[in-house]
């Protein structure tokens, strides 16, 4: 198997960081009662996940190894202030509904968890792939969590109105908790599936 | 905005608990709240950390950001601001208390990355809020982050050893307390909204 297919498999699939991993669910949860915005989010997550990878892999020579957390969080932050830039240039009421959370995609573990394990000892090209599939991957268990608790909780997708007027919306999907059920029933499924797949070996 | 610090503080303990309704500060909650004393830990040094920064960055946003024009570069400033206070924090303690160092010395670094950190100065600088509704802000969410760590901890004590499906078990069904303790965080609210 190829190296880049490999890595694609690994990160949306086996070792799926929200699912397997449980990293970087922190800012991203708050935004997903709307599918829109979740998706910006979530491109810029993997836009800067992909981007912080390939510069970490090029500078990986000069940053000395004491700093290197501090030089990794200013380069991802440089990323950061570029998406929120052009969000804002863009898309102002995107950008006005996220809020901080663009700001809070500069803590996200999964951005510094990559650069640390995979841009640290491989070349630029294949850690901007890493980081990219990273990020779809991340970028998928969200997109599922925000369709269901904007099907659920408002009755739309994209905004527009795909339930019948009968149907009561269900409030408790618009507010936190039931991000983490369904999150928690994902992991289930991913748990399961993984258990199932390691049984038949 | 003009919220009563004390309310203010009340409503970032429970109603609006920066983890359990903003999600923030999720990564090292989910992985250090296996164990109810390094939770206690944890909990302690994010609650002062979180006031100690919310203020000084009160004061680096009015004085620095706003009258220079550096808003473009706040988000750097602000981590620059949280990581050094943690790292002159952690040699403080060294020098004071070598015990309490012990304590905490592996949890310090972890608290740069905490997210919970850098969104309380995001909200506080977003809502414009005065300085001493600032330090009301950052001790109340440090402490509201504090009493959802221990609680979960203490819960998961019990729930590790209950009787679940097997793909359930550990994050998924620490995902499902976390969703019910939101629940009942949530039952408070009625008493004030600072959104």
């Amino acid at each position: 198997m190829n190296e880049f297919t490999k890595i694609s498999k690994n990160n949306l699939i086996k070792e799926n960081q929200i699912l397997i991993q449980v990293l970087g669910i922190c800012s991203t949860l708050a935004v997903t009662n709307n599918l829109r915005n979740t998706m910006i989010m979530a491109i810029g997550v993997t836009l800067v996940t992909g981007l912080s990878n390939l510069t970490v892999s090029f500078l990986k020579k000069y940053i000395p190894r004491k700093v290197r957390m501090m030089v990794e969080t200013l380069i991802i932050a440089f990323y950061v202030i570029i998406v929120d830039i052009i969000l804002r240039a863009y898309l102002p009421d995107v950008s006005k509904a996220l809020g901080p959370y663009v700001g809070l995609i500069i803590t996200n573990c999964i951005i510094m968890g990559r650069a640390e394990a995979f841009a640290q000892a491989n070349t630029p090209l294949i850690s901007l792939w890493d980081g990219l599939t990273a990020g779809a991957g991340y970028a998928l268990v969200l997109v599922i969590v925000a369709f269901i608790r904007e099907l659920l909780g408002f009755g739309t997708i994209f905004n527009i109105r795909i339930m019948p007027k009968s149907f009561t919306p269900w409030t408790i999907m618009v507010m936190a908790p039931s991000a983490f059920f369904i999150v928690a029933l994902l992991m289930w499924v991913a748990k399961s599936m993984s258990l199932k797949a390691g049984g038949k070996k | 905005m003009n919220i009563n610090p004390v309310v203010l503080f009340f409503a970032s303990v429970f109603t609006s608990n920066i983890l359990l309704t903003n999600f923030l500060g999720m990564c090292s909650y989910i992985s250090i709240s296996k164990d109810l004393n390094s939770s206690n830990g944890l909990g302690m040094a994010v609650t002062f950390v979180m006031t100690v920064t919310t203020v000084l960055n009160w004061f680096v946003y009015h004085y620095i950001i706003v009258p220079f024009g550096l808003d473009y570069l706040r988000y750097i400033i602000f981590i620059i601001v949280i990581a050094a206070v943690v790292q002159i924090l952690e040699m403080v303690i060294d020098r004071i208390s070598p015990s309490l160092y012990m304590t905490l010395g592996i949890f310090l670094p972890l608290i740069t990355v905490n997210c919970a950190i850098l969104g309380v100065t995001l909200f506080m600088q977003l809502r414009n809020y005065s300085l001493l509704q600032s330090l009301f802000y950052g001790l109340g969410s440090g402490l509201g982050w504090w009493l959802a760590i221990i609680l979960l901890a203490a819960i998961r004590k019990k729930i590790d050893n209950a009787p679940a499906p097997a793909g359930l078990k550990g994050t998924g069904l620490t995902f499902i307390t976390i969703g019910i303790m939101a629940m009942a965080f949530i039952g408070f609210s009625g008493m004030i909204r600072v959104q």
